[in-house]
C-alpha cells in the first residue's frame, strides 16, 4: 500500500511539473497518443478485472481441501 | 480474438478521413474502434442481462439468476472502460475530462444503478428472494438504462455526434475503410466481454454447487445423528 502511495504522489509531482509539456505531447502527431491511452486503459481495466477472477478461483481451489 | 487483432492492427493502420483530419478529432477518430464499442458492448451484455432476469421470473431457476448477475457485473466493467476512455478523449478534443453533457451523466447514473443492483443483492440473505427482488430490480433498470443512454441524450443538446442536431459519425465513417474495423470491433469487443460473462458464470455455477453439496452432507449427517 505504501508503495502505492509513493508512486501515486510520484505520479502526481511529475504530472504538475510536467503538465503543460505532457499536455502538448499528447496533442502532437494528430493526437495519435490519445488513441494509445485508451487502449491502455482498456487493457489495464481488463487486466484488474482478469486478476480479480483469478483471486476468486484460487479461493474457491483452497475450500476444496 | 482474431476480430480483435484485425481491430487493433487495422484500428491503427487504415487511413483516416481527411474530414476526421481537419476537425479536433484528427487521429483520435480511431477511438471509433475502442471507445465506441466498449457501450455496444455493455448494452449487449446487460440486455442478456435483462433476458436472464425475465428468464428466472418465469421459470425461478437459480442459474438464471447468476447468469443475470454475472452479465451486470460486466456491464459495469465496461461501463467504467467506456467512460475513462471517454474522459481522456474528451479532455484531447472538447478540452475537459467530463464536460457537462447529458449523454456523460446518463451514462454515470447508468452504472451507478447497475451498482446499486450489485448491493442491493448483496443485501439479501436467503438466495430465492435475493434473485427474485433483484430480477424484478434488473427489469426495471434496463429501460431506465436505455432512456438515459440513448434517448435523453438524443433530446437534449450532446456533444456527442448524432445527437442534439449534431452530425452522426456517419460522415466521418460513410467511408467504408473505417466500417470495415468498426463493425469487427463491435463484434470482437461483445464477444470478448460475452467470454467474461461465461468464464465468472461458470465459477459461480462451480462454487454453488460445491456448496450445495456441502449443505446436503451437513442435513444429512445431522439427521443421521438425529435418528441415532
Amino acid at each position: 500500500m505504501n508503495k502505492l502511495k509513493l508512486l501515486l504522489l510520484a505520479l502526481l509531482i511529475a504530472s504538475k511539473t510536467q503538465a503543460q509539456s505532457v499536455d502538448d505531447s499528447f496533442r502532437q502527431d494528430g493526437k495519435i497518443l490519445v488513441v494509445i491511452t485508451v487502449l491502455l486503459i482498456i487493457l489495464i481495466g481488463l487486466f484488474i478485472y482478469m486478476i480479480r477472477t483469478d483471486r476468486k478461483i484460487t479461493k474457491i481451489e483452497k475450500n476444496e481441501n | 480474438m482474431v476480430l480483435l487483432i484485425y481491430t487493433v492492427i487495422s484500428g491503427f493502420l487504415i487511413p483516416i478521413p481527411d474530414l476526421a483530419n481537419n476537425s479536433v478529432l484528427e487521429q483520435t477518430i480511431r477511438n471509433l474502434f475502442f471507445h465506441v464499442p466498449m457501450w455496444f458492448a455493455m448494452i449487449i451484455v446487460l440486455f442478456i442481462s435483462l433476458v436472464y432476469s425475465i428468464k428466472y421470473t418465469s421459470k425461478q431457476r437459480i442459474e438464471d439468476d447468476m447468469m443475470a448477475a454475472e452479465c451486470a457485473n460486466v456491464g459495469i466493467l465496461l461501463g467504467i472502460l467506456g467512460a475513462s476512455t471517454g474522459a481522456v478523449w474528451a479532455k484531447f478534443t472538447w478540452g475537459q475530462f467530463w464536460p457537462n453533457d447529458p449523454k456523460l451523466n446518463g451514462a454515470a447514473i447508468a452504472v451507478m444503478m447497475y451498482f446499486a443492483y450489485g448491493i442491493l443483492r448483496n443485501g439479501i440473505e436467503d438466495p430465492q428472494k435475493k434473485a427474485k427482488v433483484s430480477a424484478i430490480y434488473n427489469i426495471f433498470s434496463f429501460p431506465i438504462f436505455i432512456v438515459l443512454i440513448l434517448i435523453l441524450p438524443k433530446i437534449n443538446d450532446s456533444l456527442h455526434p448524432g445527437n442534439g442536431g449534431n452530425p452522426g459519425f456517419n460522415k466521418y465513417d460513410l467511408d467504408s475503410n473505417m466500417r470495415m474495423v468498426f463493425y469487427p470491433a463491435v463484434i470482437g469487443w461483445s464477444l470478448l466481454a460475452w467470454w467474461i460473462v461465461t468464464l465468472n458464470y461458470r465459477i459461480k455455477l462451480i462454487s454453488h454447487k460445491k456448496h450445495n453439496n456441502y449443505e446436503q452432507i451437513k442435513t444429512a449427517t445431522i439427521s443421521t445423528i438425529d435418528s441415532i
